[in-house]
């Protein structure tokens, strides 16, 4: 079972990655753009009897290391 | 005094740090961090600066697993001293021995220069030697050093007295170099024996090289 975490840091802490990403397209003429966050995708291939098991599994990986909840969410999303 | 330095993978301040203890009359040894034990009888447990495990994942978030870590966490819960440099402060939170977590410097950057600090609480070991609002000047080394925590918890923490030092200028005043809340520089545990701090005192240990206001840190482990 593919399963994909997806981990940004939460509304209220600052992103400056985010931030230089947001300068750099308003310097590519991209002006349109207003708010910009940069997270990361934890691809995982899970072992599991079905869909339910897996993602139960992921939210335990989630919480125990994959995300920090003192600055991040996570969510779950099933790929396959 | 008998100092533990715990090494990593990826740790680049353990010998610096041996050194720095060495100087102010301490024995110090390396800890591998694949020993699943303490073998000797330590008064201080160092985790060095460094990189460990290549700060995959988030800043100390991997070394949190290494074998010595439930050692260590042992001899903390026992009230036994634990001092975490720069890496050492980010595995001390994302272990959940100090409160908070820490994000990328505001500005991006790797930040590397000496910095003042003003001395915020000296009602542990670690400050005993400073009075309350001396200001001090150490190195800091970091790209993660940008300190968060829900601000229940921070008011926790000032009560508590576990708020030891704030960044600032060479005067005292306002100077944030990270975009860390309050310009927190290190912090304690509400037990005050766990300790981290960003800044490197080992780095701080002579005046040709820059200054050794360090000195004073690391000798209030040994009175």
């Amino acid at each position: 079972m593919k399963i994909a975490v997806n981990v940004h840091l939460k509304a209220g802490v600052l992103d400056p990655q985010g931030k230089a990403v947001l300068h750099a397209l308003h310097t590519l003429g991209f002006k349109e753009v207003e708010d910009v966050r940069v997270g990361k995708q934890i691809l995982l291939n899970i072992n599991a009897k079905d869909k339910e098991e897996a993602i139960k599994k992921a939210e335990e990986m989630a919480k125990e290391l994959l995300a920090n909840p003192v600055i991040e969410n996570y969510e779950i999303e099933v790929k396959e | 005094m008998r100092v533990g330095v715990v090494v990593f993978p990826g740790t680049n301040c353990d010998r610096d740090t041996k050194w720095a203890f060495e100087r102010i009359g301490a024995k110090a040894d390396f800890i591998w961090h694949n020993e699943k034990n303490l073998h000797k009888k330590y008064d201080l447990i160092v985790l060095p600066g460094g990189f460990s495990y290549g700060d995959y994942l988030r800043s100390g978030a991997i070394a949190r697993f290494s074998p010595i870590m439930n050692a260590v966490k042992e001899y903390a819960k026992k009230g036994g001293f634990v001092l975490g440099i720069c890496n050492g402060f980010q595995i001390l939170l994302e272990s959940h021995l100090l409160p908070g977590a820490m994000t990328r410097n505001e500005n991006l950057h790797f930040i590397s220069k000496f910095h003042h600090l003003k001395v915020i609480n000296n009602n542990n070991k670690f400050l005993q030697k400073f009075n309350e609002g001396d200001i001090i000047n150490i190195p800091i080394a970091h790209a993660e050093g940008n300190y968060k925590i829900d601000e229940e918890t921070l008011k926790e923490m000032y009560d508590n007295e576990q708020i030891l030092l704030q960044y600032c200028d060479e005067n005292g005043h306002y100077l944030n170099p990270n975009g860390s809340i309050d310009a927190i520089a290190g912090i304690c545990n509400k037990e005050k024996n766990v300790f981290g701090l960003m800044p490197h005192p080992e780095r701080a240990m002579s005046d040709i090289l820059g200054g050794s206001d360090g000195i004073k840190m690391l000798e209030g482990f040994i009175s």
